[in-house]
């Protein structure tokens, strides 16, 4: 009534101001390029593709199945198909993304990618320090500058990534009892056979000449049974 | 203008200004004292307006729990520099529908009329620039000016909004300037001259060490307050910027401006701000004077500036701390507030003249009594007017008949 509201108001600025020169923790800003914050776990930004191993082209996870780049929304991923295949991380012979291209400006973090891939092979990365000063080619991502190493992945998503490893391994190890199965089966065949026909198919080497003569009419189950060797 | 004064500190300046006047020729002696005298305000007042967006802007960071600009040059004291390369180097966007000329003329004139207010302040001692016999006339007169050259921006940039900034200013300034000219009234009584260094003389004279600032008695102390508040209006700063109200009509009269001309009517604002807080300092604080005489070795400029700083903080800490008002409550204070209140202040100010100094042969106690009359003077309506226009108001819950 008598204007105390206002020397209260007063007050509490004044408070405010020396406090700040004070106390510490009132300044809350973070002097950004000097200072950094953690990212939270599940920053995401854009996606990146993962790869096993040290070798980008050889360990890419991609199969090139395209579906990601069907479901996008904003259409920003363009992937060509490569005409030959490379074995995939339990050996099977696959399709590699000759091409694979992702623009920054139109893409909307929208994870949706990530969510629809079956291989695990497209993750978000959560680096958001994209500008570049060239606004077409810059902006434009190739395979080469989307690839990044699982253990990478591992450091910045560790739930995510450690959930996936699991969910990898098992796979892996179930596609190499299977094909030790198979082996023995296979090697017990070829014991049967070897009384009726001495040259069989039965070392890695002969396989894997099998496997690239090529034309097989069914090339996934043929090297499953064979390749666990080289896993 | 022959004879050199003392090159002491207090009268460096005036020193300086004198040996140049000296050493050139008959004929362009007056030109040359005009010229350093106005090269030094422009220069001085310019300084402070860059100094003071920088306080500004720590200090409002600062209330507000942030840093404040801390990129440039350590600790952010180059901002200034910074703002003022980009203000220049900025694209000058006239709208094509403006009328040309006074949307050119209109931050000049600005300026102009805000530099013109500095001729009557006595910056130190014998430091005025003019000593016009109505130097608190020349000034309102000044001042008034400001309003022409806010209404020629709103209204030659053919836009709502800026025409509804300057309306809004030129109701604002016109209302505020009332009061402000009725709080001074009461110095001009008392002092008896409107000659601004006659009253800033009459202030310096002390007894018993204490100077005879205005803002010492009780008439004084409330005309300063309310000086203030007035030209914290006048001079459309917060929580009295509606003129520029930012949520509402986005920039007000300056809306269409861009470049350096929108960083004149920065830079205009500013000086209007520091005149008028000058204007207060020389009519309620003593001027140059010190408060106390064993300061009184402090120069007398170092005063002056000192003052003007602090009063320069407190405007900064104001505009952190009151959001701005509505415009209904904004007229009701300056007409049923601020202009009761300061009529009390001259009234108060006329008794403090006429009330015996000495009441039965004691000065002490002739001067408790006349503290008490003219204080009771001032606090009765205070008190009156507050519970009054309080009880009118009725808080319920507004009817909103167009939305929803």
């Amino acid at each position: 009534m008598f204007g105390e509201g206002i020397l209260q108001g007063l007050y509490e600025t004044a408070k405010n101001f020396f406090g700040s020169y004070v106390e510490k923790d009132r300044l809350v800003t973070v002097q950004f390029p000097e200072e950094r914050r953690d990212l939270p776990e599940a920053t995401r930004q854009f996606p990146f593709l993962l790869y096993d191993g040290n070798d980008p082209e050889a360990g890419l996870r991609c199969v090139s199945c395209q579906i990601c780049e069907k479901e996008c929304p904003p259409q920003c991923i363009h992937i060509e198909k490569s005409k030959d295949k490379k074995p995939d991380f339990v050996g099977k012979p696959q399709f590699y993304p000759a091409v694979f291209n992702i623009d920054v400006s139109t893409c909307m973090s929208c994870q949706i990618c990530v969510e629809v891939c079956p291989f695990d092979a497209i993750r978000m990365d959560n680096e958001f320090e994209l500008s570049t000063s060239n606004r077409f080619a810059g902006l434009l991502y190739t395979k080469r500058e989307l690839a990044k190493s699982n253990d990478y992945y591992r450091k910045i998503h560790p739930t995510e990534a450690a959930e996936c490893d699991e969910r990898r391994d098992k796979e892996a190890e179930a596609a190499k009892a299977k094909a030790a199965a198979a082996a023995v089966a296979a090697a017990k065949a070829a014991q049967a056979a070897e009384q009726q026909t001495p040259p069989a198919a039965s070392t890695p080497a002969a396989s894997a000449s099998s496997a690239a003569n090529g034309a097989a009419p069914k090339p996934a189950e043929q090297p499953a049974e064979k390749k666990p060797v080289t896993q | 203008m022959t004879a050199l004064p003392a090159p002491t500190a207090d009268q460096i300046w005036v020193w300086i200004k004198a040996w140049l006047v000296i050493h050139t020729p008959a004929p362009f002696q007056a030109l040359v004292s005009i010229v350093c005298i106005v090269a030094a305000i422009i220069v001085v007042f310019a300084s402070l307006f860059a100094l003071t967006v920088l306080l500004e802007r720590k200090g409002l960071g600062r209330i507000q729990n942030r840093y404040g600009p801390n990129r440039v040059g350590p600790c952010g004291i180059l901002q200034p520099i910074a703002d003022a390369v980009k203000s220049l180097t900025k694209e000058d966007i006239v709208p094509r529908s403006a009328d040309h000329v006074v949307h050119y003329l209109a931050p000049l004139v600005l300026v102009a009329a805000s530099f013109l207010a500095y001729a009557v302040l006595p910056i130190g001692r014998n430091m005025t620039a003019v000593n016009l016999d109505a130097g608190v006339l020349f000034f309102f007169a000044i001042g008034a000016a400001s309003e022409l050259a806010v209404f020629m921006a709103g209204w030659s940039s053919r836009n709502k909004y800026s025409l509804l900034g300057a309306m809004r200013a030129i109701a604002q300034m016109v209302s505020y300037e009332v009061p402000l000219i009725l709080s001074s009234i009461a110095v001009v009584m008392i002092a008896g001259t409107l000659s601004t260094s006659a009253i800033v003389h009459e202030q310096a004279r002390t007894t018993h060490g204490i100077a005879h600032w205005y803002a010492f008695t009780p008439w004084g102390l409330a005309g300063f307050i309310l000086f203030m508040i007035a030209a914290t209006a006048v001079t459309n700063r917060s929580p009295f910027d509606l003129p520029e109200g930012e949520s509402e009509i986005i920039a007000g009269y300056f809306i269409e401006y861009s470049g350096f001309k929108f960083a004149l009517f920065f830079l205009a604002e500013y000086l209007e701000m520091f005149a008028v807080s000058g204007l207060g300092i020389t009519l309620f604080l003593g001027g140059w004077s010190s408060p106390v005489s064993f300061l009184a070795w402090i120069p007398s400029w170092i005063w002056f500036f000192a003052k003007l700083l602090v009063l320069i903080c407190c405007f900064i800490w104001v505009r952190g701390t009151l959001p701005r008002l509505r415009m209904d409550q904004l007229m009701n204070f300056a007409w049923k507030f601020m202009l009761p209140m300061t009529l009390f202040v001259i009234l108060s100010a006329g008794i403090w003249r006429f009330l015996p100094v000495t009441v039965a042969g004691s000065a002490a106690l002739g001067a408790v009594v006349r503290w008490l009359v003219c204080a009771l003077v001032v606090l009765l309506p205070y008190g009156t007017l507050a519970r009054t226009l309080e009880s009118g108001r009725k808080i319920e819950k507004r009817e909103y008949r167009f939305a929803d």
